[in-house]
C-alpha cells in the first residue's frame, strides 16, 4: 500500500529525514518509535505534504502512484489521513459542518453522491458510538476549547468517518490518560480490518499493550536503524534509547573513521 | 499550493456581479446648485415644504467641510461632476411583472434575484429600487390589509405626507455631516415603511438597491417607523455594475422605534469595489441611525459589508426610551485596495438601557479594515450596560486592521465592556483542513464563515445563507 524509498527530506535546510525506507501492506499496523527529534513527526508531515517540509530525495508510492506530486488534500482523498498531535482549532466551525465537508469532499473525489443528512447523520451517531465520542463534542466548534483528551478522541471520530485505507497517528496516545487511552485505542483496534493500515507514531510502548503492532520500527536521527516485531518495544521499554543509539553512534563513528584512514591512505600513497 | 499564491489569488478575484444594463435614463445636468435641487423637487412633483427642507439641506451642505479624522485619505470628490438625478425613462408603475422591461428582469437574474421567485418561495415583498425609482412593488395589498404602508419614498411623499413630515430628518438632521446635509439636498428616492400599532409585520420586508448610470451618485433616503409595539425585519442588499469611474453614494436611513416596538435592519452590501489596483469602485458614505424613542423599544443593525473602494459608516443607535435596546452586528470584508471605516454609535440617554456590538472585521490583499465605535452613557442612564466584541481577521501580511473604540460615560452605574482580538488565518488551520479532503479555498472560506457565524446568525435565514455565499465568493480566488 505505501513505499517508502530512501525517503530525504529538510525543513529550512536543516536535514531531517536521511533515507527512510518502509512498506506498509494492507492490514498491518507498524509502529515507529524513537528518542525525542530523531525525525517521527517529520515523516507524518512529508506523507502528509505540510508545506515547508522538502523532499530532497527519494520516492513514496501510494498504491503505486507517486504521492509525493500529490497536493495535500489529495492525499486526503486518496485516502490518507493523519491524526495530528496537536489539532487545531477552527472557532465557529462547527464540527459537525466540518466533517459533512469533508466527507463530501472525499466522495465527490471518489465520484459518490453526497450523503444527504438524514444518512450523515446516521453515520455520525453509529461512529460516535463506536468510538465513544460525546455527542455534545459533535455541534461545537471544531477543537474550539476541547481538553487536549477530547482533541484526540475526535481525531478518531474523524478518521472513523472518513474511513481512510492509511492512517498515520502522530503521537495519539500523548495527553492521554489511561481512561481515554483506552477508549482511543478501542476505537482504533475497532475500526482495523484487512484493507486499510496503520502507522502510529509514538513515544512509548504503553499505547501498543492496546494496539498491538505487526512491526515496530525505531526511527534515530532521520532514519530506521532497527526494525522487529512487538518485542522489540519491549526492549525499549527495559532498555531505553541509549544502547541504540550508542550502537547507530559508534558505526557511524567507524564509517567515519574508516573514511578517514582510507583518505589518508590514498593521500600517503599520492 | 503556498499561502502566499493563496493570498494572491484571494487578492486578485475580478468582481462576479459585474455587467452594464443598457435602459435609457433620465438625467440631471451635472452639477449641484439650488437650481437642481428644484429640478429634482420638480420631477418628483414634491410639496413645498420639502423643497424648503431640501434647500435648507443645501445650505448646510455648504457651511460644511470634509471631515479629516477617517483613518484613510478622502479621495477628493467634485461635487460640481457629479449627476443628481438618473431615473429609468419608462416610469409607469407595474401591475405585474410582465409588464417590466424585460432587460431589467435579466439583470435581476444575473444576480441570482429573480423576483418571481422571490415572490413564490421567500415570501419576501420586494420594492426594487432600480436607479434610484421604485419600478416593482409586490405583496402591497396583503401589506394593507394589516394597514403597513411599504413603499418607494416618493410615493410616501405623495400619499402620506404627514407622516414624513413628521419623522423625516427627525434621526438625521439635515445638518447631520455633509453627506447627509448633500442627501437632503438632493435624494433621489428611496424606501418609506410605517407599521402600526401592535401589528407585527408578517414577512421580511426587502429592498435591492442597484447603481447602473454613468456618473450618478446615488442618494437614497430610507425611513422606516415603528409605531408602538409593533415589529418589522428589513432586508437591503445591493451589487453594482462593473464601472470606471467613482461613484459616490450617500444615503441615509432613519429609523425611528416607538415604545416596546424593535426593529432589524439588515444590510448585505457588495457594490463594485474597483478593480485590484482600487480604480473604480463605489465610494459608500452613508448615514445609518436609528432612536428608541419609546421605552423597551429595541433597534437591531446587521451588515455584511463585502463592496465598495470605501466603506464609511456607522449604523447608530440612541437609546432615549428606558430599557430600550440596541445592536450592531457587523462583518466588513477589506480586500485588493478596498477601506472600511465603520462602526457604530451607541447614545445612552435612557435608564437601564442596553446595547451590544459584535464587529468581526476581514482583511485580505492590501486592504484595510478600521473599526470605529463611540459607546456614549449620558447623565441619566442609570444602570445602563454596554458589550462591545471588536474581532480582527487577518489574511496575508499586506492588510491592515485597526481598532479605534471611544468611551465616554457621565453616569458611574454604568458598565460598560469592551473584548478586542485580532488574529491571522494560520497555515495550520489551512493545512489540518486540507488534511481532511478540503481544498486551501473551501478551507479559507469554511474558517472565515465560522469566524463571522455570529454575525450571520443575527440574518433571517434566507438572506443568512446568501450572505454566507457571498463571503466565500469574495474571498474566492482561483486557487487549485
Amino acid at each position: 500500500m505505501l513505499t517508502i524509498k530512501n525517503l530525504h527530506a529538510e525543513v529550512e535546510d536543516k536535514k531531517i529525514l536521511k533515507g527512510i525506507n518502509l512498506t506498509v501492506n494492507a492490514g498491518e499496523v507498524h509502529a515507529i518509535m524513537g528518542p525525542n527529534g530523531s525525525g517521527k513527526s517529520s515523516l507524518a508531515s512529508v506523507l502528509a505534504g505540510r508545506e515547508n517540509y522538502h523532499v530532497t530525495e527519494g520516492e513514496v508510492l501510494f498504491d503505486g502512484m507517486n504521492l509525493l506530486d500529490m497536493a495535500p488534500e489529495i492525499r486526503a482523498r486518496e485516502g490518507l489521513f493523519l491524526a495530528f498531535q496537536y489539532p487545531i482549532e477552527i472557532p465557529g466551525v462547527s464540527n459537525i459542518n466540518f466533517l459533512k465537508t469533508a466527507l463530501t469532499e472525499i466522495r465527490t473525489y471518489k465520484g459518490l453522491a453526497p450523503l444527504d443528512a438524514k444518512e450523515f447523520l446516521r453515520l455520525t451517531k453509529e461512529k460516535q458510538k463506536l468510538v465513544e465520542f460525546d455527542a455534545k463534542l459533535v455541534n461545537r466548534s471544531l477543537n474550539e476549547g476541547f481538553s487536549g483528551g477530547e482533541k484526540k478522541r475526535n481525531e478518531i471520530l474523524q478518521l472513523a468517518m472518513l474511513e481512510p485505507r492509511l492512517a498515520i497517528l502522530d503521537e495519539t496516545d500523548s495527553g492521554l490518560d489511561i481512561d481515554a487511552l483506552r477508549i482511543v485505542s478501542k476505537g482504533v483496534n475497532k475500526l482495523r480490518s484487512e484493507k486499510n493500515a496503520f502507522v502510529m507514531i509514538t513515544h512509548y510502548q504503553r499505547l501498543l499493550d492496546y494496539i498491538v503492532p505487526d512491526f515496530v520500527h525505531v526511527l534515530y536521527d532521520g532514519r530506521i536503524v532497527k526494525s522487529g516485531t512487538k518485542e522489540l518495544a519491549l526492549e525499549l521499554e527495559e532498555k531505553g534509547y541509549d544502547w541504540l543509539k550508542e550502537q547507530v553512534d559508534e558505526k557511524q563513528a567507524e564509517e567515519k573513521q574508516l573514511g578517514e584512514m582510507q583518505l589518508g591512505e590514498k593521500e600517503a600513497i599520492q | 499550493m503556498n499561502d502566499n499564491e493563496l493570498i494572491d489569488n484571494i487578492a486578485n478575484k475580478e468582481y462576479e456581479f459585474g455587467f452594464v444594463t443598457d435602459i435609457e435614463t433620465d438625467i440631471a445636468p451635472i452639477g449641484l446648485n439650488e437650481d437642481t435641487i428644484r429640478f429634482i423637487s420638480a420631477k418628483k412633483k414634491e410639496p413645498e415644504w420639502l423643497l424648503s427642507w431640501r434647500l435648507k439641506g443645501y445650505q448646510s451642505f455648504l457651511r460644511q467641510e470634509l471631515p479629516k479624522w477617517q483613518n484613510f485619505e478622502l479621495p477628493a470628490i467634485d461635487f460640481q461632476q457629479i449627476s443628481y438625478y438618473a431615473a429609468p425613462r419608462n416610469k409607469k408603475k407595474y401591475n405585474s411583472l410582465d409588464e417590466v422591461d424585460p432587460e431589467l428582469l435579466a439583470t435581476f437574474e444575473k444576480l441570482g434575484i429573480s423576483l418571481n421567485e422571490q415572490k413564490v418561495l421567500a415570501g419576501v415583498a420586494v420594492d426594487v429600487v432600480f436607479d434610484s425609482v421604485s419600478v416593482a412593488t409586490s405583496y402591497k395589498e396583503k401589506l394593507n390589509e394589516l394597514g403597513i404602508i411599504f413603499c418607494s419614498f416618493g410615493d410616501a411623499v405623495q400619499e402620506h405626507p404627514e407622516l414624513v413630515k413628521k419623522y423625516l430628518g427627525s434621526v438625521v438632521p439635515h445638518s447631520d455631516n455633509i453627506f447627509a446635509a448633500l442627501n437632503a439636498s438632493v435624494f433621489s428616492d428611496g424606501s418609506f415603511v410605517y407599521i402600526p400599532k401592535g401589528v407585527r409585520c408578517p414577512m421580511e420586508l426587502s429592498t435591492y438597491f442597484r447603481i447602473n448610470a454613468e456618473n450618478t451618485g446615488q442618494f437614497e433616503r430610507t425611513l422606516i417607523i415603528a409605531d408602538e409595539g409593533s415589529y418589522v425585519s428589513y432586508l437591503e442588499g445591493c451589487t453594482a455594475p462593473m464601472r470606471d469611474e467613482n461613484q459616490l453614494h450617500a444615503a441615509v436611513v432613519e429609523l425611528v422605534a416607538l415604545g416596546n416596538a424593535e426593529i432589524k435592519y439588515s444590510t448585505v452590501q457588495n457594490w463594485y469595489p474597483g478593480n485590484k489596483d482600487g480604480v473604480g469602485g463605489i465610494y459608500n458614505f452613508v448615514t445609518k441611525r436609528g432612536i428608541c424613542k419609546g421605552d423597551h423599544a429595541k433597534i437591531s443593525w446587521t451588515q455584511v459589508e463585502t463592496g465598495s473602494a470605501i466603506t464609511w459608516k456607522y449604523p447608530s443607535v440612541i437609546l432615549q426610551g428606558d430599557y430600550s435596546t440596541g445592536e450592531f452586528y457587523s462583518v466588513a470584508v477589506t480586500r485588493n485596495k478596498q477601506i472600511a471605516d465603520t462602526g457604530t454609535k451607541m447614545h445612552h440617554i435612557g435608564r437601564h438601557t442596553k446595547s451590544r456590538i459584535i464587529s468581526k472585521g476581514i482583511s485580505a490583499g492590501h486592504g484595510n479594515n478600521s473599526y470605529r465605535g463611540l459607546v456614549q452613557m449620558g447623565p441619566k442612564a442609570e444602570e445602563a450596560r454596554n458589550f462591545t466584541q471588536c474581532d480582527s481577521l487577518l489574511i496575508g501580511d499586506k492588510c491592515g486592521a485597526h481598532t479605534f473604540p471611544y468611551i465616554e460615560s457621565k453616569n458611574n452605574t454604568a458598565t460598560i465592556e469592551h473584548e478586542a482580538t485580532t488574529s491571522k488565518i494560520g497555515e495550520d488551520q489551512i493545512f489540518y483542513l486540507n488534511q481532511r479532503g478540503i481544498d486551501s479555498e473551501k478551507a479559507v472560506a469554511l474558517i472565515v464563515n465560522g469566524y463571522a457565524r455570529e454575525v450571520l446568525n443575527q440574518l433571517p435565514m434566507e438572506f443568512a445563507v446568501e450572505a454566507q455565499k457571498l463571503l466565500s465568493i469574495t474571498l474566492e480566488g482561483s486557487v487549485g
